[in-house]
């Protein structure tokens, strides 16, 4: 029997105080997610439980108990707030591979009452330069290898006081606002009283990106963890015994809602893989391990369909008995490929940066639709709103997919955007930019974005910051980014470049642009294509149509063309 | 063409300049290059070496080390 049972019966009165009574809250009571991660685990006596199995990309191994993992959390608190005097609220990043520091801090911060900011260890200086900015960040803790591209825009960080390196070797060059520090050589910090957050004390800041402008920093509170709990439990099905994986990054929002604090709120032992995509070191990890439950994304699970069933014959993986998938639609075809190949389906599961925890899933035990995100998260009025914002009734019928607010781990602003913020919201119903149908079983169905937002493997990218980066090329007059459909990724990045007097369109110059996005923001950034034009699609107020650009290349009809500029 | 590539993903993808790499170094595995960047690679060998990498040999496990590269190369010359 799963942990949700009937959904139909869970979704009859329900209500978070099932969640606030399982965590031994109540209202008033000061809550941190840092301690209700580790200390709460070792005094409800999980202390001995191993709470982190760590591999490394070359085999290497480490394990880590809730004891291991309240110690090493207090020493990242304790350096953070005893010694280098951060305060709570200060906003704190944390720039590192999927290494034990990258958890142990994460959790320190929230312990000391700070912002953690996790950014992707991908990241280019100029995709860091524009986050640190935007939330001022007052310290960063990164790595030797990832270092340099945080030294390459200090100077342009005013507000950042400290940088501080994990090494265990404390006499590493050092730059200016430069410490090394080692969890394991730091003294043992056997209790650190945590800062005494509410329900409202800001916890994690998640960039996320959008149609205009830079990334957004999504604001979530302590409060969060109600919502990742529960549906940690009844999504993911998460059990005591469970060994699990959950193969997202912390630097995006699925790495931490459910790669630290949904998993570790229920005391349950997660595996973490620091490497990239390997077919045979991902079922060697399952089968080594004997993870139980996998939560993955649908670009990982297409490339190991592209690896082939005959790979996977080669490994026990047995120990499975729940799959679920997020990030971006999971087509059918590989709901029903897993099925065949592990015995088990993937279980789609559709949520947001901006709402902290999966609001629409398939369920342990509910009938799947290949394709379909699934129902609405018991207590969650999802709905698809017409372009005047009022619910459409009519079954099968796109429209735009909205929640209706409250839910405990929705964002709470974008950070320093009020702006932004509230235009997300509109008729009292959060606006996901999303397009979504209903059928006639209530399952919904995703229709593709409602704006420019290009979803590359289940991470968004915004147009505008890669437009932006472009025209630092020297080359590059004009630019259009567009996403551009892609078998394994769902969408790829494509840019459209008018060049300037005097560059020609060479194949050297593509490449060299290419690897120019990728430097200075991310691979996931890197358009996998370029096309030299002559000119680009605007209206006459000079806006550069995208949506023009789109439909050319996925061969559709390009629409109205009346506001377009003349030649 | 070892060495071509090896200078290359030095050049493009090592930030570190004492870091090494050589025809053994794993690339996908240590994160150094991921799935998407490979398309920079597949338009080097194109563009430098005058090899076309079909989609269906772009994948992961072909370009896990320089070896494992110039062993797809080599395939698709035939």
């Amino acid at each position: 029997m799963s942990n949700i049972g009937s959904y139909e019966e869970r979704c009859k009165d329900f209500d978070w105080s099932i969640a606030k009574k399982e965590l031994s809250y109540k209202e008033g009571d000061p809550i941190n997610i840092g301690y209700y991660c580790s200390d709460r685990n070792c005094e409800l006596g999980l202390g001995s439980k191993l709470a982190l199995i760590w591999e490394g990309f070359t085999g290497e191994q480490k394990k880590f108990t809730f004891e291991d993992l309240k110690i090493h959390s207090n020493s990242f608190a304790h350096l953070l707030n005893k010694k280098l005097g951060l305060k709570s609220g200060e906003r704190i990043v944390v720039f590192m591979d999927k290494i034990p520091e990258l958890y142990f801090s994460f959790l320190g911060i929230l312990k000391m009452g700070g912002i953690a900011v996790p950014l992707f260890s991908a990241f280019g200086e100029d995709s860091l330069l524009t986050r640190l900015q935007n939330c001022n960040a007052s310290a960063v803790l990164t790595t030797r290898k990832l270092v340099p591209r945080i030294r390459k825009i200090k100077d342009r960080l005013p507000d950042l006081r400290h940088v501080v390196i994990m090494s265990e070797d404390e006499n590493i060059p050092l730059k200016e606002r430069e410490m090394a520090f080692s969890y394991s050589k730091a003294p043992r910090i056997e209790s650190f009283e945590s800062f005494p957050a509410t329900a409202e004390t800001p916890s994690v800041l998640h960039y996320t990106s959008g149609t205009t402008g830079q990334p957004k920093g999504a604001l979530h509170v302590h409060a969060s963890i109600f919502s990742q709990y529960l549906t940690a439990k009844w999504v993911l099905d998460l059990r005591p015994d469970d060994i699990y994986w959950c193969t997202a990054d912390p630097g995006w929002v699925t790495g931490t809602s459910y790669g630290i604090i949904g998993p570790w709120s229920l005391g349950i032992t997660q595996v973490v893989l620091d490497g990239g995509f390997v077919p045979e070191k991902w079922y060697e990890l399952i089968q080594k391990h004997k993870i139980t439950v996998w939560y993955s994304a649908p670009t990982a699970i297409r490339m190991l369909m592209k690896a082939g069933k005959e790979i996977v014959k080669k490994f026990d993986l047995t120990s499975l008995r729940h799959l679920c998938s997020v990030g971006e639609p999971l087509n059918p075809e590989a709901v029903i490929w897993s099925e065949e190949v592990y015995g088990l389906p993937f279980h789609d599961t559709w949520w947001q940066t901006e709402t902290g925890c999966i609001l629409v899933s398939n369920y342990p035990g509910m009938k799947i639709k290949p394709g379909s995100m699934g129902k609405a998260f018991p207590g969650i009025t999802a709905a698809v709103l017409s372009h005047e914002f009022e619910p459409i009734t009519e079954k099968n019928k796109p429209g735009l997919l909205a929640l209706r607010p409250p839910w405990p781990s929705i964002f709470r602003t974008y950070w320093n955007n009020k702006n932004g913020y509230e235009s997300k919201f509109k008729n009292g119903w959060y606006i996901t930019g999303d397009r979504s149908s209903i059928d006639e079983d209530g399952y919904f169905w995703f229709m593709g974005r409602d704006d420019d937002v290009i979803n590359v493997a289940g991470h968004l990218v915004g147009p505008f910051e890669i437009e932006s980066v472009l025209l630092e090329h020297e080359a590059v007059a004009e630019s259009a980014a567009i996403g551009k459909p892609d078998s394994i990724n769902m969408e790829v990045v494509k840019a459209f470049v008018a060049l300037k007097t005097g560059f020609q369109p060479t194949d050297d110059l593509e490449l060299s642009i290419m690897n120019f996005i990728r430097k200075k923001l991310s691979s996931i950034a890197m358009p996998q294509e370029i096309e030299f034009v002559d000119s680009l699609p605007k209206t006459r107020s000079g806006k550069i149509m995208r949506r023009v650009l789109r439909a050319q290349e996925r061969g559709e009809p390009v629409g109205d063309l009346s506001t377009l500029e003349n030649d | 063409m070892k060495e071509e590539l090896i200078e290359y993903i030095k050049k493009e993808f090592v930030e570190d300049p004492d870091e090494e790499i050589d025809e053994t170094t794993l690339l996908i595995s240590s994160g150094l290059i991921d799935s998407l960047s490979i398309v920079s690679l597949v338009a080097f060998i194109d563009k430098k070496l005058g090899v076309k990498i079909p989609d269906e040999k772009g994948v992961v496990e072909n370009f896990e080390t320089v070896n494992k590269i110039i062993e797809t190369i080599n395939e698709c010359k035939k």
